[in-house]
């Protein structure tokens, strides 16, 4: 009976770390329903953004209130988990504090102390994220779209946080050995003293319970990540690592439609030939996206990763002006409808079936699209380069091209550069008649 | 005004330094053909040897890919590449961003590789290489601010030329609360130029010269021509067209140098 608590624990571990799994197997396998691309190029360059920008946090002190706050945060949650490594093994071996023996007095002691100063850090950081999210109510936490279960989740994570930080100094400064050896206990030594008068089995129940309900706690953690928003803080590294290092301004030039227009201005093709054998069967490549099967994986990873920060919301110039597009909410749309296209091939063993959904028009509307300037403030602004632009102008694409659905203006605009080579009625022949014209 | 085309310099056996994109608003529209004449007149000051394309020159197809028109773009894109490759052009300047990103970025990939300056940039190629000096007595001390265009800025991480030049002037700049990377969108691109602005409770371009007008500006500079429009409307929405003036850098350049 004396090992029953290890096993128990055990069993809570396997089934907390088994659970989130597979969970990521899942995400995994949604992110592949995603077309290829190739980011397989300057594998330096790639490290270096990934270094900077997720693990270094470069981009997110351009805000510097949030972005302090959440470095404090981010550092804290790194650090401190260290401290779980050893939770694991005591929890396992029914052993107590076995890294103090074994690291002596003066370097636990000083490792928990800054364990201990980080848990206090990450709480008021923390509670002021809170505050900042629904007593100063910052404007892009109430956008349209951060609404039901967005901004619920965002609150969910806070006090995930602050409960998990609360329970970790409960536990130290409900543990009597390590109170009376003094060391370490930089923070815990002011929450102990509330306890003066209980008895040391009480503390002992007390100091037990928040430990067992702080790692419990940290597996629930683990496994509201695959739900939440919060999946940012292991997608930021993939995603960094993979983000478009081309200029910004570039496009991609679709490669389906450079053989196309190839085969059109080829003055010795034959437009009547027949396909080359064997090609008869296969369906024209469709153009542009209009549901995420369509979107290359590294769009649906961004879809994954966002956090839903809104720094690319509140600087896009269409949101600023009361337009439909919010480039936050083409991330989440993109989010929610893969998660739908998941659910429905788990529900099919392993097979979509056409369910008269798809991206455009049931998530994302025709008029958020056309709103783009494509003037990239929202892919500079993201803190972990996602590029909404791209998913906007791919899905532009598939309204234009296989559509024809442009605005009528466009349309205007287009048939002008067709027949005289500039977006207005002008002819070409006066291309030059500037020069004479003062 | 002389400006020798590509198809002139070829039937005299010539090469020019560089080609001059001058681009469908800088050909077509009145207020952008002010900004082409005055960037000729100091390619004329700094002795350039450089021509255009004239009535050869075709839509970048800019527009058209932004609007979702890959087809209609990369039409535009080959038939360009056919002509700039048959003139063995190898260097191009223009002083329109968006034609500055495609020919620079969207090209080369369909068999376009040139070498591609904004005119901001091939300026201060000039001041640096000895071949053009800018007065700063004329417009000494005017306030300026200065707006960047989103495909120079954020799209090529070009902050800094334009701002070189304006310093060449003399003149007092004051930065927006939003500028470099921050800087807020004139409201033209990917295609809005063409088009009405969808549903909304402001325009873009009135909100983007509000931050302008707040640094209490007698010019708002700027290097592109649709963000030119779109600044001057937002000056006459703003009712101040008497009080500031919306600027290319070319053409400060060109009234400092009493050109």
């Amino acid at each position: 009976m004396q090992y029953l608590p290890n096993i128990i624990f055990a069993i809570i571990l396997i089934i907390g770390i088994g659970f989130f799994v597979k969970n990521i197997r899942k995400l995994i396998r949604n992110i592949k329903l995603g077309k290829a691309v190739d980011r397989s190029d300057n594998k330096s360059a790639r490290w270096k953004n990934m270094a900077k920008i997720a693990l270094g946090q470069y981009k997110m002190v351009r805000r510097p209130v949030s972005g302090i706050l959440h470095v404090a945060v981010y550092l804290g949650f790194v650090i401190i988990n260290i401290e779980v490594l050893e939770i694991i093994i005591d929890g396992l071996f029914g052993t107590h504090r076995v890294f103090q023996p074994f690291l002596g007095d003066g370097v636990y002691g000083f490792l928990i102390a800054t364990f201990e100063i980080l848990a206090a850090i990450v709480f008021v950081a923390v509670t002021i994220f809170w505050i900042r999210r629904n007593v100063i109510r910052v404007k892009r936490f109430w956008n349209k779209e951060m609404t039901a279960w967005p901004k619920n989740d965002g609150n969910i994570i806070l006090y995930f946080e602050m409960v998990l930080m609360s329970l970790f100094i409960l536990m130290n400064a409900t543990d009597v050995h390590f109170q009376e050896a003094g060391i370490g206990n930089s923070i815990s030594q002011f929450v102990a003293p509330l306890f003066n008068g209980a008895s040391v089995e009480t503390l002992h129940v007390i100091e037990q319970s928040a430990w067992w309900i702080h790692i419990i706690g940290i597996l629930a953690f683990l496994n509201y990540l695959y739900y939440s928003k919060h999946l940012h803080i292991l997608l930021a590294f993939p995603n960094t690592f993979y983000a478009n290092l081309n200029p910004k301004g570039q496009f991609d030039n679709l490669e389906s439609v450079t053989k196309e227009v190839q085969l059109m201005m080829d003055p010795s093709a034959d437009p009547y030939a027949a396909p080359p054998e064997g090609t008869e069967e296969e369906v024209p490549e469709k153009f542009g996206a209009s549901d995420v099967t369509d979107l290359n994986w590294v769009q649906l990873m961004n879809a994954y990763t966002c956090t839903e920060c809104g720094r690319c919301t509140s600087s896009c110039p269409a949101s600023l002006t009361g337009k439909e597009l919010s480039p936050r909410a083409i991330m989440m749309k993109t989010r929610d409808r893969m998660e739908e296209v998941g659910k429905n091939i788990d529900a099919n063993d392993g097979e979509f079936k056409d369910d008269g959904k798809q991206l455009l028009n049931d998530y994302i509307s025709p008029e958020e699209l056309w709103a783009c300037t494509s003037c990239n403030a929202c892919v500079q602004e993201c803190p972990v380069n996602i590029d909404p632009l791209s998913i906007i102008m791919d899905m532009r694409r598939y309204l234009v091209m296989e559509e024809s659905a442009a605005p009528q203006e466009l349309n205007m605009m287009m048939t002008n550069i067709e027949n005289n080579g500039a977006p207005w009625q002008y002819n070409q022949q006066d291309r030059l008649n500037w020069k004479d014209e003062e | 005004m002389n400006v020798p085309t590509m198809a002139d310099m070829m039937a005299q056996g010539k090469q020019p330094e560089v080609l001059f994109w001058v681009g469908a608003a800088g050909s077509f529209d009145d207020r952008a053909k002010k900004i082409t004449r005055a960037f000729v007149k100091i390619l004329h000051q700094a002795n350039v040897d450089f021509a255009v394309l004239g009535t050869e020159e075709s839509s970048t197809g800019d527009a058209a890919k932004r609007a979702g028109n890959e087809f209609l773009f990369q039409m535009q894109a080959m038939m360009n590449i056919e002509v700039l490759n048959g003139y063995e052009v190898k260097t191009i300047v223009t002083c329109d961003p968006h034609s500055f990103n495609t020919l620079k970025n969207e090209y080369s990939s369909l068999g376009g590789k040139y070498e591609v300056f904004h005119h901001t940039q091939y300026i201060q190629k000039l001041i640096t290489d000895g071949r053009l000096s800018i007065n700063d007595a004329i417009l000494k001390d005017k306030k300026v601010t200065y707006h960047d265009p989103c495909y120079l800025g954020r799209a090529n991480d070009e902050y800094e030329s334009p701002r070189d030049l304006i310093k060449h002037l003399g003149v007092n700049l004051t930065e927006m609360k939003r500028n470099k990377t921050t800087a807020l969108c004139c409201g033209a691109g990917g295609a809005q130029m063409f088009k009405d602005a969808e549903k909304g409770d402001k325009e873009i371009n009135v909100l983007r010269t509000e931050d302008a007008l707040e640094t209490k500006p007698e010019i708002i500079a700027t290097g592109c021509p649709y963000c030119n429009t779109m600044m001057t409307d937002g000056v006459k929405f703003k009712e101040k067209e008497t009080e500031v003036q919306v600027l290319d850098i070319a053409e400060l350049i060109a009234q400092a140098n009493e050109l």
